[in-house]
């Protein structure tokens, strides 16, 4: 599969050789856990594993919670509370579920910034990069409608906002939004079709992992110094790699547990820490929460569509070019829509020729504030909208956008790169010298 | 009607500046307080649950509900099966099939709120955490362990005493509750019920007993989840470690290379 050289899979006795000519499963698995991996790989890459379990664990507590939910608007929110005092270990499993989505969010975000840190989007690796947007995508998805589904103020003021978003696009968004919700306002239809939905895209996301995995199983992975493994021969990529089992088997696995300890402790200990307390109070559509809040790994973009209000030249000038059919709502849903645009092309925005951000040396420092940035934008979604808020998220959602469209094809050329290691075994020897005397 | 809602929902996100802040804000102080339950180890204090249930029932239930709590779970207050049963049966409950009142089984659960603008407790002191301080930050949250029960006593015991007319209701001045004024008159003012055990019945120390059972409603699988996640913390930290000496070994000849 992978384009670096490597051993197959042999079957040997004869069953194994009946099996192969019939169905070569096993030596798919075989090919995907001894694949050659670039052995100088940091602790940033070890969140394609936490991502792995974290859908694994969604799934299978969420099939669970889902023997026990029941899908309507008079039942929905009794139904939890139904979980959480009379199922069996009830309690912890929505609680592990209810965690485990902001886990999941927590390493994408991780996962991402690695991947634009390392330059892991550029050729060849554009398709993988672009399938990751794909994934993160239906995260999103996934994540908002399952939140809507314990009906509680939040899930049904959250789903009302999050809808109406489709109703600002022109011309066909109030058509688009009722088809969305199924009726006129967020109601049963809404939490049905939420619900199907919620129950259908893990899987849809399943599938979308595999074709990631196929992706840069068939590029090879990325690697800290961003140098290429060499494909020379066996002998000489044997030199810059291991296989992934058990070497970085038993290294994700160690990083995973680690993460796991700090996840039950906020599980077990503060599993309420990271919701909103207004979710406890059952749906109300006569009663509107005074701050409608989504949940935190949606906050960075809530703040970007917050931003761009109607005394922003830009959105006066839009609005004014386009005779007011795009107003300052409407801005406000495109540069959402499009700070995730942004993301998704930078293999094509990002000029610059080295992979690595740490040959790059100003972009190091562009990088790094749009990390800052990205937290900023977080706390901004989480406050009123109103000054300095507004302000500092304007602010921000700016720089986010510079950052992408601006200062990636600027760096590219006027950036001097430092010196790279001509091989990935020269990077590795040089963080482990080798001794002559053993260490005692 | 629901359209308008969703516009104005929309627009006050977007252009407009929500001047009201997220639930649990206001302009009073809420003070925290050191709960038996508190931290990765604390439990419920089962006296002071009998004290709350006592307090609820007595003053709380003649308008406020808890109607997501069976009153067979009573028994994780001490009390006996012979105990809940009789406490049951002192509250009706319609029953279709006989289409007459009978006497709640421990079965069933606690009444819905009988007065209409009286909402229901079962979840409040979940529902009524402050986690958003200091800058929204949760802070409190993550350090003190404050939350639900904290803003509950604060709530009962900032009243000021003054009255407000408004169009034809009355609302009492309250320095927790967003706005100012509550619908609800002062439920407690210190010495409201007898405690069997002699306990203090102050104004604080009842404040504090009916709110420890309100978290206890809304939250009755505490000690069990508490217990969950110190066995996971303390089983995968082994496992941690037991991992990470494997990872050491595996890699060392890899990373140690003698000079060949």
């Amino acid at each position: 599969m992978a384009g670096i050289p490597h051993d197959h899979y042999e079957p040997k006795s004869g069953f194994e050789k009946w099996l192969h000519t019939r169905l070569p499963v096993v030596g798919l698995v075989y090919g995907a856990l001894m694949i050659p991996t670039p052995k100088n790989l940091n602790w940033w890459w070890i969140w394609g594993i936490v991502l792995a379990f974290c859908l694994v664990l969604q799934i299978i507590t969420g099939i669970v919670l889902a023997m026990h939910y029941t899908p309507h608007v008079d039942l929905a929110f009794a139904s939890i509370e139904h979980i959480m005092r009379n199922v069996n270990g009830g309690a912890v499993l929505r609680y592990v579920h209810m965690n485990g989505a902001s886990l999941f969010f927590f390493a994408v975000y991780i996962h991402l910034f690695r991947g634009l840190f390392y330059g892991s989007y550029k050729a060849p690796r554009e398709v993988t990069w672009i399938i990751g947007m794909l994934i993160y995508l239906a995260m999103m998805a996934t994540g908002f409608m399952g939140y809507v589904l314990p009906w509680g103020q939040m899930s049904f003021w959250g789903a009302t906002v999050i809808t109406g978003l489709f109703g600002a696009i022109p011309f066909i968004g109030e058509a688009l939004q009722t088809w969305l919700l199924g009726g006129p306002a967020v109601d049963n239809a809404t939490l049905n079709r939420f619900f199907s939905l919620h129950y259908l895209l893990p899987f849809i996301i399943a599938g979308l992992v595999i074709v990631h995995i196929w992706a840069f199983h068939t590029t090879g992975n990325n690697n800290p110094t961003g140098v290429e493994v060499r494909r020379g021969s066996k002998a000489e990529a044997k030199k810059d790699t291991l296989p992934f089992w058990p070497y970085f088997v038993i290294k994700d696995l160690f990083a995973l547990v680690v993460i796991l300890v700090l996840f039950f402790a906020v599980v077990g200990f503060m599993p309420n820490f990271l919701g909103h307390p207004d979710n406890y109070i059952e749906a109300n559509p006569l009663v509107t929460p005074a701050h409608i809040v989504p949940e935190w790994y949606y906050l960075p973009f809530y703040a970007i569509l917050r931003a761009f209000t109607a005394d922003v030249w830009a959105v006066q000038l839009v609005s004014f070019v386009t005779g007011g059919i795009i107003d300052a709502k409407t801005f406000g849903v495109f540069a959402m829509f499009g700070s995730i645009l942004v993301m998704a092309i930078v293999p094509w925005t990002d000029t610059s020729s080295v992979r690595s951000g740490a040959y790059r040396p100003m972009f190091r420092w562009w990088f790094y504030l749009l990390i800052i940035d990205f937290i900023v934008l977080m706390w901004c979604g989480a406050q009123p909208a109103e000054p300095p808020y507004s302000t500092i998220a304007l602010i921000g959602s700016t720089y986010w956008f510079a950052y992408f469209l601006v200062i990636l094809p600027i760096l590219g050329v006027i950036e001097k790169p430092l010196p790279q290691p001509e091989t990935i075994e020269e990077d590795f020897n040089n963080h482990y010298p080798s001794s002559k005397t053993p260490a005692e | 009607m629901i359209r308008k809602l969703t516009l104005a929902a929309l627009s006050a996100l977007i252009i407009t500046t929500g001047g009201a802040f997220a639930s649990g804000g206001s302009d009073g102080h809420v003070e925290n307080i050191r709960f038996s339950f508190d931290g990765p180890f604390g439990a419920y204090d089962q006296n002071q649950l009998q004290r709350g249930l006592q307090i609820y029932t007595e003053v709380c239930s003649a308008c406020h509900g808890l109607k997501y709590v069976p009153l067979r779970t009573l028994s994780d207050l001490g009390y006996s099966d012979a105990q809940v049963r009789a406490y049951a049966a002192e509250l009706e409950i319609f029953d279709a099939e006989l289409d007459d009142f009978r006497p709640r089984l421990p079965t069933d659960h606690f009444p819905d709120s009988s007065l209409d603008n009286a909402p229901d407790l079962s979840l409040m002191a979940k529902a009524r955490a402050g986690f958003h301080g200091p800058y929204g930050l949760g802070l409190n949250q993550f350090f003190k362990g404050m939350g639900g029960p904290e803003y509950i006593v604060a709530l009962l015991t900032s009243y000021s005493g003054e009255e407000v007319e408004q169009a034809g209701s009355t609302f009492y001045e309250n320095s927790i509750f967003p706005g100012g004024q509550i619908a609800m008159s002062a439920p407690l003012v210190g010495e409201d019920v007898e405690f069997a055990d002699g306990h203090s019945n102050d104004l604080h120390h009842e404040a504090e007993d009916v709110a420890a059972f309100l978290m206890w409603a809304a939250e009755p699988k505490l000690s069990a989840r508490k217990h969950v996640g110190f066995m996971g913390v303390f089983f995968l930290s082994i496992l941690a470690v037991l991992l990470y000496l494997t990872n050491k070994r595996l890699w060392a000849p890899h990373k140690n290379r003698k000079e060949d």
